[in-house]
């Protein structure tokens, strides 16, 4: 049923729709909408059975939902930021022990300094750890994601992510579509474990494996996100001609026919992006976007295919490889390997700064023009960078980064005022 | 009437105790069917406590559980020589996950029973004294608060032993280990320090907390079945002697353990809701230096010279704990 409803609900009604039979919640911003939710619909039987689990920290919700996975109960839980880092140990043991719990983020910072607002650190720094990572353009997206996600993970015995922009989505109240729970119970089939702790037939989980083996069983978990690079476009179109929607799969490609720049980027950004191609197309410029939805596994050779005709890639990053640079970029630039297509990597969004259409515009027509760093940071405001690399050359004891900026900021405000 | 309590004091053996209890309490050691939940060809160094706590709890909790057992383990030395991949010495349902999570996912492991309506399903955890006092103890307090239905299972040899042996917060004052060394001024352990896990237990008020010793397995056993027929979250700490860790020789396993009890320094209790219901007493008395002789890492206190103040404060500790726990009749302190 298509209602007016904030993100945080729309998923959480989804994931109760799936049925879920353990749930693991831990208060983080901008998670909690998400949980408060499940345990509103837990307690009050709409979900049922099901056992809901207030835990200690995001170490234990998700060692709960592992124990709770390898006993053969689906299991959910939700996180984001320093939760996921907190819980990071327990992310690559999910994953090591193929167990197909469904997580999802919603993306913030990772302090310090300490920041509630949105972008991708969390999850990026996640990316390898064996987990499938879906990313939402929408919460209609977000939605359907979770029911895919449930499906996929259980289908490879693999732990499916699905992340969603913290506020910009997850509190954000949009028209989303609500499936009926029998369309879902049609769809979803009930969780068929690979490996079940069982009294009647004991097995060991988890055991010591020496270098004998290590490498293999690493390699089985790479040739399953393969096979879901074949799987998730199947699903996808799957859950099309059940639901009458698209959501999910690789990638989607908006106005990319004859596109000499194409924009790439992950999430809800996408929407912003497609609002500047709509209005550089009128302009006459050459340009389109891609929107990438399953970034874990990477769909290397769709990409490829879809950026044939470019002649130049602007990836929009929400995350920075301190000392590095873009993180999407450098799997862009796999996928682009022995084309001369040019790559620019603009890193936008950090710690929740708006991205606007103004700044994009202006990025992407310095991009046109082959005028753009090929590192470049959106809307950084470099009189802050040089008032604060001078204080550090005059001083030894300059003090901390973070709270002298503020003050600086409010300076510079004072003096424009 | 005026009475005398009857003693029977026998001095280096045990075997009496089996005599007097009744015939339904006593330990039957080669019955054929035997629960056998820990099997040979692990890789556990000869005269391991931990192995012999281990297979015993945990054969206990399969009897007291009709066989319906899963068991939740963190990682160090029992999960390691337990498991060398693709042997595996356990014959139940069994899990190994992380160092520190033990209880959580025992947790879970108890949530999907119960959401399934297997409620004849017992869960156990288990785990050394890091992977419980140390790094497994957010979880583990966690589990007791929310009063999750988990037996947790400390089996206690006061060190890092998987790591080659390096001080916990369970270590005792005055033990070398690879981290608090006996050398140049250092005296091992600092008096003053380390936690005491089933006080800790007993102060979340769950419905039970016991302490237990691999030197005396038919209270051990009598507690792990105890404990497996009640709900909610429920503690057990095994005091396991480690040969390698503490420098005693293979055979003086139960030696150690029984000294360790007998001097006071590991009391034997039970409780339930956070109050002490029992305690094992003590026959008689050691002084510490008999517990203490017994072991390499308390070298130091005896050679070059004798550490007096050391060995005095240490007796300190047992002497308190008979005190605090009632370890002793009056008449006998």
């Amino acid at each position: 049923m298509r209602k007016q409803i904030e993100g945080s609900r729309a998923v959480a009604e989804t994931v109760a729709l799936c049925r879920p039979q353990v749930i693991c919640a831990y208060p983080i911003t901008p998670q909690t909408h998400i949980v408060e939710a499940l345990g509103e619909m837990a307690g009050s039987r709409n979900l049922q059975p099901c056992e809901f689990i207030n835990v200690e920290s995001e170490f234990a919700a998700l060692s709960v939902a592992i124990g709770a996975s390898a006993a053969g109960a689906r299991a959910y839980t939700a996180t984001a930021s320093q939760g996921l880092l907190y819980m990071a140990e327990a992310v690559y043991n999910a994953s090591g022990l193929g167990l197909p719990i469904v997580m999802t983020i919603g993306n913030r910072a990772i302090g310090a300094p300490i920041n509630i607002w949105n972008d991708h650190s969390d999850s990026m720094a996640l990316r390898d750890a064996g987990w499938i990572q879906l990313y939402a353009e929408t919460n209609q997206e977000a939605a359907d994601q979770h029911i895919q996600a449930f499906r996929l993970a259980e289908e490879l015995s693999c732990p499916v992510m699905v992340c969603m922009d913290g506020f910009i989505l997850t509190h954000a109240y949009e028209p989303v579509d609500i499936p009926v729970q029998q369309q879902v119970d049609d769809w979803l089939p009930a969780f068929d474990p690979r490996q079940v702790l069982d009294p009647a037939e004991p097995i060991s989980i988890g055991a010591m494996v020496g270098p004998e083996a290590f490498l293999e069983v690493r390699y089985l978990a790479h040739h399953k996100q393969v096979r879901a690079l074949e799987r998730i476009p199947q699903l996808s179109e799957d859950f099309r001609k059940s639901f009458g929607r698209d959501s999910g799969g690789l990638l989607r490609s908006y106005r990319v026919e004859n596109a000499e720049t194409i924009v790439v980027a992950l999430g809800s950004v996408n929407g912003t992006i497609q609002e500047v191609v709509d209005e550089m197309r009128v302009h006459g410029h050459s340009i389109g976007s891609l929107s990438i939805t399953c970034f874990r596994p990477f769909p290397r050779e769709a990409l490829r295919a879809a950026l044939a005709g470019a002649r130049r890639v602007v990836v929009i990053e929400k995350s920075l490889a301190v000392g590095s640079g873009g993180i999407l970029s450098a799997d862009v630039q796999m996928a682009l390997a022995g084309r001369g297509t040019r790559l620019y990597t603009v890193i936008a969004g950090l710690g929740g700064r708006a991205v606007t259409r103004t700044s994009l515009q202006r990025c992407f027509e310095q991009a046109i023009a082959d005028r753009l760093e090929l590192l470049t940071f959106l809307d950084l405001d470099t009189r802050l960078i040089i008032r604060h690399l001078e204080r550090e050359r005059l001083r030894r004891r300059s003090g901390p980064v973070a709270e002298n900026l503020l003050h600086d900021i409010d300076l510079i405000a004072a003096q424009i005022g | 009437m005026a009475s005398q309590p009857i003693k029977f004091f026998q001095t280096g053996t045990f075997t009496i105790g089996n005599r007097l209890l009744p015939e339904a309490a006593r330990s039957i050691q080669s019955d054929p069917l035997r629960a056998n939940s820990l099997n040979c060809g692990h890789r556990a160094c000869q005269g391991c406590g931990e192995a012999l706590g281990a297979r015993y709890a945990i054969d206990a909790a399969i009897r007291a559980a009709q066989g319906k057992l899963i068991v939740a383990n963190a990682t160090g030395c029992l999960e390691v020589f337990s498991t060398p991949y693709p042997e595996s010495s356990w014959q139940i349902p069994w899990m190994h996950s992380l160092f520190g999570n033990a209880a959580a996912v025992a947790t879970g492991i108890a949530a999907a029973m119960k959401v399934k309506g297997r409620t004849d399903v017992r869960v156990v955890a288990q785990g050394g004294d890091g992977g419980t006092a140390d790094i497994g103890l957010a979880c583990l307090s966690g589990m007791f608060e929310r009063a999750d239905d988990v037996l947790f299972i400390c089996y206690d040899n006061e060190a890092y032993m998987n790591t080659g042996v390096q001080r916990s917060s369970a270590t005792p004052p005055a033990a070398r280990t690879a981290t608090t060394p006996a050398t140049g001024g250092q005296r091992g352990a600092r008096f003053g320090q380390g936690k005491n896990l089933p006080l800790i237990a007993m102060a979340h008020h769950i419905s039970y907390v016991a302490t237990a010793s691999v030197g005396d397995l038919r209270d051990l056993e009598a507690k792990v079945e105890k404990a497996i027929g009640m709900g909610g979250a429920r503690y057990i700490h095994v005091h396991v002697p480690c040969p390698l860790g503490w420098g005693s020789a293979p055979h003086d396993t139960i030696k150690v353990a029984r000294a360790a009890m007998e001097s006071g320094l590991f009391p034997i209790m039970e409780a339930e809701h956070g109050e002490v219901i029992g305690r094992r007493l003590i026959r008689k008395k050691l002084p510490v230096e008999e517990y203490l002789k017994l072991q390499k890492r308390f070298a130091h206190l005896f050679s070059p010279v004798r550490d007096a103040a050391a060995i005095a404060a240490i007796q300190a500790i047992a002497d308190g704990n008979i005190r605090k726990f009632g370890l002793m009749e009056e008449h006998q302190q």
